[in-house]
């Protein structure tokens, strides 16, 4: 913007005066009219939305009696969901459910590691592991629902001839159904962060590893070293990247369990896709939505203030 | 350490990592093959152990057939699909590209403030709103069409954040001699910037469109008639019809996942670097 204005004032003096405010009448139509459908629409379809969730949530307004028998009822409803024992488990899961950043990224690094330097095909192996992130969800959750599968799937089958006596019931049982979506959930999630990860290599500099080489330090220790340190950045955004998408894993849930059995794969976002269209309550299932728009508030907020910390380096 | 040291130079590491990582490869996409070998069986022989990985006995003719003509005919899902993902990357694109143009290159009153706002809507998770947009669309009339779905995904943040950066770093000067020559703004936006984002903006549509085919929750909420399904609520429904029979069942899933993966693999370059680029920048 300041480059357009210094242009125009280096100009022909002469004429500066009146182009300027032709040229400023055009600019501004030609702002607006170029941003007017995304500004609309993000009003419309977005921001009025999310006002309108932190109102209903304060209301018991459901589908089936309709907007004329609601009322207001403070914070009833949020009073309720923290004495609901489904939505807490939901929350609680989704806690454990976290899990899976921090496991997958050790687990990406060491593959970007190895790509970035150790193999060759490396646009091959790149593809490979990023298949899973691309593939339809839906799909995914079917293969695995008989992968899974705790008396014939082909998972069970292979641990048995491997010996293994108390096999896991996976997705069938309370005790293995939140694990199983978190094994599920690294696999897809493991490409994504292997790419970030493999950007991110790029910018260490060869001549540390060199100079690590020289004073003879083991790979092992190179890699605690300089790299781990030096994606530091990455592995922060990867984080919480990951945190939020944990807390948005509707899909796949719904698919392969529907929460259950039990309650033991329950999350939020699916509490509130249940309360809201199989329960139809729309004021208790707005309550939900506002809890998540506020954890994933905090953890973008979060995030701003680690992004200055490194800036700030 | 010398006789390390020339293995190295003769690359021997690099090739035995290059055969170990391909069978951890192969492990990882082991679903995958196993699906696709599974569609292509009979159904006695899905669940044999030791797994076939090459069937004895094919009935991939009749198991496809069954997905793509049968009661739940994936030919009608698919083309569903393909409107509503092609109509959304167009839009979105195009919405996104003009307000990215504007929002780096108009000077125009209130312009940080608008895109401040704009922007805000990118930290608002889908699911937080969903139960406004329902009630909205059931006023205006949008449930259960695939206009009310593909307006849902028309309005990214994401996309005008990610190509104002890229029209940012398109030079003023040749925007100004544009000008010169008399070129309005519009004329300048469709002859000269969007020519110079085109690799961001091929990233950017096929995001888009994969993240558009791939999307299950929007279409289960929104969409009614079975007519309007698209290719994750058909498998969906498929699966529900054919619950048991895990032979068709894989058929459905390869049926839903290959052609993306066709998609990808020719646009890869474009997707993967415009992933690494796009979150690292922010």
């Amino acid at each position: 913007m300041n480059k357009v204005v210094a242009d125009t004032a280096m100009s022909n003096p002469a004429s500066i005066h009146k182009k300027r405010s032709k040229t400023n009448w055009r600019d501004h139509v030609a702002g607006y009219l170029f941003i007017a459908p995304m500004l609309i629409g993000s009003i419309v379809l977005i921001l009025f939305p999310i006002i309108a969730s932190f109102f209903l949530s304060l209301t018991d307004w459901n589908f089936v009696t309709g907007f004329g028998g609601a009322s207001f009822i403070g914070l009833d409803n949020f009073a309720m969901l923290f004495n609901d024992p489904v939505f807490l488990k939901g929350l609680s899961n989704n806690f454990i459910l976290l899990l899976v950043v921090p496991i997958g990224l050790a687990i990406s690094l060491v593959i970007a590691v190895i790509i970035n330097k150790g193999v060759y095909f490396k646009d091959t192996f790149k593809v490979v592991y990023f298949l899973p992130y691309i593939s339809s969800t839906v799909a995914i959750a079917l293969v695995f629902q008989v992968l899974f599968h705790p008396t014939s799937g082909p998972i069970n089958q292979i641990l048995m001839a491997l010996g293994v006596e108390n096999v896991p019931g996976w997705i069938a049982s309370s005790d293995w159904s939140l694990i199983s979506v978190m094994i599920i959930i690294i696999w897809t999630q493991l490409g994504f962060q292997t790419i970030l990860y493999l950007a991110a290599l790029q910018n260490i500099p060869a001549s540390l590893y060199e100079a690590a080489d020289v004073d003879g330090a083991s790979k092992l220790y190179q890699f605690f070293k300089i790299t781990v340190p030096l994606v530091t950045p990455t592995t922060f955004l990867l984080l919480i990247q990951g945190f939020v998408h944990s807390f948005k894993v509707f899909d796949l849930i719904m698919v392969l369990t529907e929460g259950g059995p039990a309650n033991s794969s329950t999350i939020p976002v699916l509490y509130l896709y249940q309360q809201a269209f199989e329960e139809l309550k729309t004021g208790y299932a707005s309550a939900v939505a506002v809890i998540l728009f506020l954890i994933l508030i905090t953890i973008t907020f979060l995030q701003w203030i680690g992004q200055k910390k490194w800036v700030n380096y | 350490m010398s006789i390390g040291l020339r293995l190295k130079m003769i690359k021997w590491p690099k090739l035995l990592a290059t055969l170990l990582f391909a069978v951890v490869g192969l492990l990882f996409i082991a679903p995958f093959l196993w699906m696709i070998s599974s569609s292509f069986k009979v159904e006695a022989d899905v669940l044999k152990f030791p797994i076939e990985w090459i069937p004895s006995q094919w009935n991939a003719v009749e198991n496809y057939k069954e997905v793509w003509f049968g009661a739940h005919s994936f030919v009608l899902y698919y083309w569903n699909s393909i409107k509503v993902a092609i109509a959304t990357t167009l839009g979105s694109a195009a919405f996104s590209c003009l307000a990215a143009y504007a929002f780096a290159k108009i000077p125009f009153r209130g312009r940080d403030s608008l895109f401040l706002i704009v922007l805000a809507t990118y930290m608002i998770p889908p699911q937080a709103i969903i139960i406004p947009q329902y009630l909205i669309y059931s006023e205006i009339g949008l449930i259960d069409s695939h206009l009310g779905l593909i307006l849902l995904n028309c309005f990214s943040a994401f996309g005008t954040f990610m190509l104002r950066q890229f029209f940012l770093s398109v030079n003023d000067e040749i925007i100004e001699s544009a000008k010169m020559d008399g070129a309005g703004h519009f004329r300048t936006f469709a002859n000269i910037a969007v020519p110079l984002v085109k690799p961001a903006l091929a990233t950017y549509a096929i995001l888009r469109f994969i993240w558009t085919w791939n999307d299950y929750q929007n279409p289960l909420v929104f969409l009614r008639s079975d007519t309007l399904y698209t290719i994750q609520i058909g498998i969906k429904q498929f699966a529900d019809a054919h619950g048991s029979i895990y032979s068709l069942m894989m058929a459905a899933a390869v049926s839903a996942i290959v052609p993306l993966l066709i998609v990808f693999i020719i646009g890869q370059k474009q997707v993967i670097e415009g992933i690494a680029q796009g979150s690292v920048k922010g």
